[in-house]
């Protein structure tokens, strides 16, 4: 689904990201970890098109199409998805003003007519059962005001509504409380599925309890220096990431 | 290539002007200039009352006095009053005013349905009726009928003159005295139209009642009068929208409300105001020179909100005289302005009653070159027990060429009174656009969702058959323009 090779990022002429490569197939769960400041926010910044951050060289292939000659909007509308680990507020505009410009603008790049208002309530209110938001929610204007365990959990609300094929979770666990974790967990697993996958960006092996990864990444100093399975997560957490930064 | 956002927002700054087609209409014309014998020639071709012709000449003398005001934030070079027509009215009005709406001349008629204001009873908007004003006259008022059933005068201030002198005499000039300022002094002396209502005792108004402006007859002013009373108990809810056509002059539009509430009444009025606002480089275009004000009475309430996008420079201040106790003031404001417009506009409270209360909500977005100034005044008198004040001014910036100016004056003379007053500026940040764009949206639909969530407690105080309007108007003017 995703196949990124020798991936170099700058920003602001400074290389952040030094020859990644990362090949993650449909179905799959890949967990990315890593020091602070390694390139994780990067990476998935560069992944959804974000202005300023120039690839230098590489490539990224999404569904056999270059990902890189599209625009932000048009790699959203291909099914990539981006939680972010900083959600903006978007002050006057509700959560459902917003996705239904959002949804909109999917199914014209479908060839689909808008949703009508009862289709567009009805699928807000089920995706806001699925993270136990409260409908009043849907009113509210994004993310204002949100804690940031909420706006953690719209991130996810807003990732069930749009249905897309690759989700990037950027740290979405930190800041969660244990329930808002589980809440968030039970709500990417049960989207789970075989024509999806995810990279949950994290610092703590905690949400790894919850979304059991296939392969786990360590990203450091712009590379991927360590791959292995689930377990690998258990030792960064009891030894850290020291023995892993220099390559095996 | 796809095109970047800063073309994107390029594109849409640089977008047309839809409504500044001019048609060609056979005009009846004052000669050029101002001076007494124009002003009868206004007065007697109009029709009027005595006590008018006294009313325009003592403002026409009290204006020959005053000097042209330049303090606005921001400049236009001094205007020749005598190089202007002050009356203008298309033939077919002017020689035999239609009696009903079917005597409409189908010209006229077609202006206004390319303007989206259909001058019929009908479907699109029903629960509105229509004052219609073209240069200097009204054209048309519907619902005219279904209103006077309530006792509700809804017409142009001509036929009031003519029909209700008493009534216009009583009040006209009593919220705005005819030698108010320069341009209210040169209204009173030259005003050819506009519209009049009023609503009597207890009783609610069931329509909106709306008039729409449109100046299309070349170098000419327009100097619409429009009063509005609301007697004891009443309730109207007014709205008025305006256009005309591109030219390469500036235009200008000196009018003047007056609106009456008089105890237990509320008057709602709002604005959608699109007068021209010049080409990009800043040639042509209306000024936009106009005194609002209202009186409230006891536990009455004013309540003015305006979505100004239009014209070269926007100048004024609706503001509440809350004369009653417990009367109630409030301003709604969004003024957008893009390449070379610049908007100096506020309001006043003048807080004389005892328990008297004022709300100020203003949203500047300024884009391209211009400059966006909010300018208020709250004024408390020493018998205003307990006034109280909210303001709330916001600024947004798009790109880095615009200014926004913030001038809150507070008077205060009463220890009991609390004023309190919020500011904030802030642009459209990159983040919540690359925000939106993530999850499909175009930085084009970004943006007007973000305008229009931005200018939503305003927006939500518009009728809603207009709010519809005034966020199309807001997307057009600023569409994408982000830099
Ligand atoms: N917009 C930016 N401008 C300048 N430097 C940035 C920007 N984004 C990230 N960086 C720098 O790039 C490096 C990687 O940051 P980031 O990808 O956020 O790391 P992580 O998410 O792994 O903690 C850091 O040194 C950070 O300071
Ligand atoms: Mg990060």
């Amino acid at each position: 689904m995703l196949s990124i090779r020798n991936l170099h990022a700058s920003v602001e002429g400074r290389p952040i990201l030094k020859g990644l490569t990362l090949e993650v197939k449909a179905g799959e769960v890949h967990a990315i970890m890593g020091p602070n400041g390694a390139g994780k926010s990067t990476l998935a910044a560069v992944l959804a098109g974000k202005e300023g951050y120039e690839v230098t060289e590489g490539e990224i292939l999404f569904e056999g199409q270059n990902l890189l000659d599209l625009e932000p909007e048009e790699r959203s509308h291909a099914g990539l998805f981006l939680a972010f680990q900083y959600p903006v507020e978007i002050p006057g505009v509700s959560m459902i003003q917003f996705l239904r410009a959002a949804l909109n603008a999917h199914r014209a790049a479908q060839g689909a007519e808008p949703l009508d208002t009862a289709e567009l309530m009805a699928l807000l209110k089920e995706k806001a059962a699925l993270l136990k938001l409260d409908p009043s929610f849907l009113s509210r204007s994004v993310n204002e005001g949100f804690s940031g365990g909420e706006r953690k959990r719209a991130e996810i609300f807003q990732m069930a509504v749009l249905d897309p094929k690759l989700v990037i979770l950027d740290e979405t666990d930190s800041g969660l409380d244990i329930d808002a974790l589980k809440i968030v967990s039970d709500a990417v697993n049960a989207l789970r599925a075989p024509k999806r996958a995810f990279i949950i960006i994290t610092h703590y092996h905690r949400i790894l309890q919850y979304i059991r990864p296939d392969v786990v990444h360590i990203l450091a100093d712009g590379r991927v220096v360590h791959s292995g399975g689930p377990e690998l997560a258990l030792q960064l957490e009891e030894k850290g990431y020291e023995p892993f930064l220099t390559p095996a | 290539m796809q095109p970047t956002q800063d073309e994107v927002l390029t594109q849409h700054l640089t977008r047309e002007y839809e409504w500044g087609f001019e048609a060609e209409l056979e005009q009846e014309l004052a000669p050029k200039g101002l001076n007494e014998e124009i002003i009868e020639f206004i007065w007697s071709k109009k029709n009027e009352p005595p006590f008018m012709l006294d009313f325009r000449l003592r403002a026409f003398r009290a204006w020959k006095e005053m000097k042209e005001p330049h303090w606005l934030n921001g400049r236009y070079d001094p205007i020749d009053y005598q190089n202007a027509y002050y009356y203008a009215a298309p033939k077919s009005v002017s020689e035999n005013r239609p009696k009903s709406l079917d005597e409409v001349d189908p010209e006229i008629r077609r202006i206004f349905d390319r303007l989206g204001i259909p001058l019929h009873e009908q479907e699109i908007l029903a629960g509105v009726a229509v004052d219609a004003v073209l240069d200097s006259v009204s054209v048309a008022t519907t619902y005219k009928e279904r209103l006077a059933q309530m006792g509700i005068l809804f017409c142009s201030m001509s036929e009031a003159l003519e029909n209700y002198p008493d009534l216009v005499k009583k009040y006209l000039g009593t919220v705005v005295p005819y030698n108010d300022n320069f341009f209210a002094a040169l209204n009173s002396a030259v005003f050819s139209d506009g519209s009049f209502v009023y609503v009597p005792k207890g009783v609610r108004c069931p329509l909106e009642l709306s008039t729409y402006f449109r100046i299309n007859a070349r170098n000419t002013g327009q100097f619409e009068r429009t009063l509005i009373i609301a007697d004891e108990g009443a309730y109207v809810s007014y709205l008025e929208g305006c256009t005309a056509p591109k030219r390469s002059e500036h235009q200008l539009h000196a009018a003047v409300v007056e609106l009456v509430a008089l105890p237990n009444s509320y008057i709602k009025y709002s604005t959608v105001q699109n007068w021209y606002p010049g080409d990009k480089e800043g040639r042509g275009g209306v000024f936009n020179f106009v005194t609002k004000r209202g009186i409230a009475q006891e536990n009455a309430k004013i309540s003015w909100t305006q979505v100004e996008t239009g014209s070269a420079i926007t100048w004024k201040y609706p503001s509440v005289i809350l004369k009653g106790d417990n009367s109630v003031g409030e301003f709604y404001s969004v003024a957008v302005t893009n390449n070379h417009q610049q908007a100096d506009t506020g309001t006043k409270m003048i807080h004389i009653g005892k328990n008297t209360r004022s709300r100020i909500v203003s949203k500047g977005i300024s884009a391209g070159k211009s400059n966006n100034t909010y300018r208020g005044l709250v004024q408390v008198s020493p018998r205003a027990d307990n006034a109280r004040n909210f303001s709330q001014c916001d600024s947004l910036l798009i790109g880095s060429d615009c200014g926004a100016h913030t001038f809150p004056y507070v008077e205060v003379k009463n220890p009991t009174a609390i004023v309190e007053h919020e500011a904030t500026t802030s642009k459209i940040g990159e983040d919540i656009l690359f925000y939106c764009n993530q999850r499909g949206i175009p930085t084009q639909e970004a943006v007007e969702l973000i305008i229009n969530g931005y200018c939503q407690e305003v927006l939500a105080h518009l009728p809603l058959e207009f709010a519809v309007e005034a966020r199309k108007l807001l997307a057009i003017s600023l569409e994408g323009s982000v830099g």
